[in-house]
């Protein structure tokens, strides 16, 4: 088991370690400078502020500079927020970010389970229809259109809700609907789907042979085993709603990391750039990380014994 | 002896796309108390959907139960509530399944699949069950039950699995066990070991088993009756000595003709049943085995032939055993 966590661990290094390098290539390759503004300023004052940070050395010798700063847990200091560092910036700003982020991922895994068993169990009846038309709507209808409109009906015309800003725990509605529908549908299918798969498997038929009464058949037999593509699923819905919240943290104002991200890019704030994207890296692969671990919780099957895979 | 299990006239079909399977026509038989009955038959000859209609684990719909009845220990079963069937699962009845690689939960340990049947039925607590579920697995012979217990299926064999199941199955002290192919899918050394472990149990217990197999060694082995079936009929019982020395049905022959014997000299080739049973969604309107038959009439295309009693406990349905047979065939000829 220790193996393999630091297996993993040391792949993600290499994979973070490659990420990094690209991201500081291409944003180089982009043009324009984090340097460049309305005001005209004299060559003598470029020239300086370009060796201030260290812009006027070869790419290389930068990239030297960077990686240094990096080992010590250094992300530099941002170019445009009024010299704050950006390891500041990503704690402050993340936080907002967290909590919406946890409360969709908790809010899709819970009603996606429900919408799927529902439908499973309802095979072919009204409720399974009825949750495959909100799964659809739900997979086709886009955030950025399901948030304004959202808004409209429900922070405009019926004035429930606010319309934007994250100040109570009713300004949370909102954002958490906008940002989960689609993962709710696409765990529901993936949820219907195995649980159908798994309630026409022979254990199901013991267990029933046992004279077990129909939910404790559901409960504890069927869906434990049809979780297994929830949790694959898991890792990457958790990096996706808070990193897909880039766009719902804009229309719904919230001062989250994604409105920064955005922002670092059009700045070209180098250091910002560079300090969110190894953080969103960071934490993807800690979730993907993390499911991976869940596995072996969920399918006992999975479980290592030192080191290798138990078959 | 008390009569333990009776199945009356029972007939199961499915509805699938192309209409009406008719798996199960008109199926009759009982099992008395401690005996052991074996249903032999071809795939698709509804062996399995019968056992499985006793128990009510046919899926409804696509199956529905047309008509028959199925009473244990006096009990009908097939008007019996849903809760009520349940006390009988697993209970009274105990079910053994033919693949043990997929009948057990992957996600649960060995113990506690043993466990839930107890702590339903016998309310049992949970250190009960569990002091019960070491000595059901040290009963099917399971070395170091104490530690066995807490492990998954993927730690068990293909055999060992089995004896799990028939650990689950017997654990309530079901007064009727349902083996479904306990041994198809596993090896020959193994299905010895295993067939061996039901016997000795049936022994110790007194249940009455019901044996479902395509294999005549096994019945050989095993039971006391035998129940010959074919396109979802009974075609011939007899107690196990008169169907192997003394077979009537032309099918019942043709089985035991195909299997090899020791005293058969090397280069005698086995005999095998030509063709292909019939289709079940319009079932022959004679006897379903007369287009597979060598001794086949007139008659037997056009009318199913009803039980003839060739002893107390012999019995067949095929026109050549009819003394009418010839004369009704003459006169389908004539007509």
């Amino acid at each position: 088991m220790v193996r393999y966590v630091l297996n993993k661990f040391l792949f993600m290094l290499l994979s973070l370690f490659i990420l990094i390098t690209a991201t500081f290539v291409l944003m180089n390759a982009v043009p324009g400078s984090p340097l460049q503004s309305e005001k005209a300023t004299s060559p003598q004052i470029q020239k300086n502020l370009e060796a201030h940070y260290g812009l006027d050395k070869p790419l290389i010798v930068q990239y030297g500079i960077y990686l240094k700063k990096l080992a010590q847990f250094d992300l530099g200091i941002s170019m445009k927020k009024k010299f704050q560092s950006v390891n500041k910036l990503i704690a402050g700003s993340f936080d907002n970010s967290l909590k919406l982020g946890l409360v969709s991922v908790a809010t899709s895994v819970l009603a996606g389970c429900a919408l799927g068993i529902i439908a499973a169990l309802y095979h072919r009846k009204f409720l399974d229809n009825a949750a495959l038309v909100v799964s659809v709507i739900g997979l086709a209808v886009p955030s950025v259109v399901m948030a304004p409109l959202l808004q409209y009906v429900f922070a405009v015309k019926i004035r429930a809700f606010e319309v934007a800003g994250l100040n109570g725990p009713m300004d949370y509605v909102l954002p958490t609907i906008a940002l989960s529908a689609a993962p709710i549908a696409f765990i529901a299918r993936l949820i219907r789907s195995s649980m159908l798969e798994v309630l026409n498997s022979d254990f199901i038929k013991t267990a029933k042979a046992k004279g077990l009464a129909g939910h404790m058949i559901v409960w504890r037999h069927a869906l434990r085993n049809s979780m297994l593509p929830v949790v694959t699923y898991l890792g990457y819905l958790i990096a996706n709603v808070i990193t897909g919240s880039v766009v719902i943290e804009q229309i719904f104002a919230i001062p989250g990391i994604g409105k920064f991200f955005v922002q670092s890019v059009l700045d070209r704030d180098y250091p910002f750039i560079m300090g969110i994207t190894i953080f969103y890296a960071i934490l993807l692969m800690a979730s993907r990380f993390l499911s991976d671990l869940a596995y072996a919780l969920v399918d006992p099957r999975l479980r290592l014994q030192t080191g290798r895979v138990a078959k | 002896m008390r009569t333990m299990l009776e199945v009356n006239d029972l007939s199961v079909s499915f509805d699938v796309y192309g209409g009406e399977v008719q798996a199960v026509r008109g199926v009759s038989f009982s099992v008395k108390e401690g005996e052991a009955v074996a249903i032999v038959g071809e795939s698709g000859s509804g062996k399995s959907v019968t056992a499985q209609t006793i128990m009510r684990l046919i899926s409804t719909p696509p199956g529905r139960i047309k008509q028959g009845s199925v009473r244990f220990d006096g009990q009908e079963l097939l008007s019996l509530p849903e809760k009520e069937m349940q006390r009988v699962r697993g209970n009274q009845i105990g079910m053994i399944f033919q693949d043990p690689m997929t009948s057990l939960n992957p996600t649960m340990t060995i113990g506690m699949q043993i466990m839930e049947g107890l702590m339903k039925h016998q309310k049992m607590s949970r250190s009960d069950a569990k002091k019960r579920a070491i000595e059901l697995l040290t009963m099917v012979g399971i070395p170091n039950p104490e530690s066995r217990i807490s492990q998954y299926p993927h730690h068990f064999s293909g055999g060992m699995r089995q004896r799990a199941m028939i650990a689950i199955a017997l654990s309530c002290n079901p007064a009727l066990l349902i083996a479904d192919e306990p041994t198809t899918a596993l090896d020959v050394t193994i299905q010895a070991q295993i067939l061996r472990l039901m016997k000795n149990l049936q022994k110790q217990t007194g249940t009455s088993i019901i044996l479902i197999t395509h294999d005549l060694g096994i019945v050989a082995d095993m039971c006391d009756r035998v129940i010959v079936m074919y396109a979802g009929q009974i075609i011939e019982t007899g107690t196990k000595r008169e169907i192997f020395r003394n077979p009537q049905h032309p099918y019942t022959k043709g089985l035991l003709k195909s299997l090899p014997r020791l005293d058969q000299s090397k280069n005698e080739p086995l005999v095998p049943i030509h063709g292909t049973p019939p289709d079940l969604i319009q079932p022959p309107q004679g006897c379903g085995f007369c287009s597979r038959c060598d001794y086949a009439m007139r008659i037997c295309q056009t009318e199913v032939p009803e039980f003839t009693r060739l002893s107390d406990t012999q019995q067949v349905r095929c026109w050549l055993q009819q003394s009418q047979g010839g004369i009704r065939g003459g006169k389908g000829a004539s007509a």
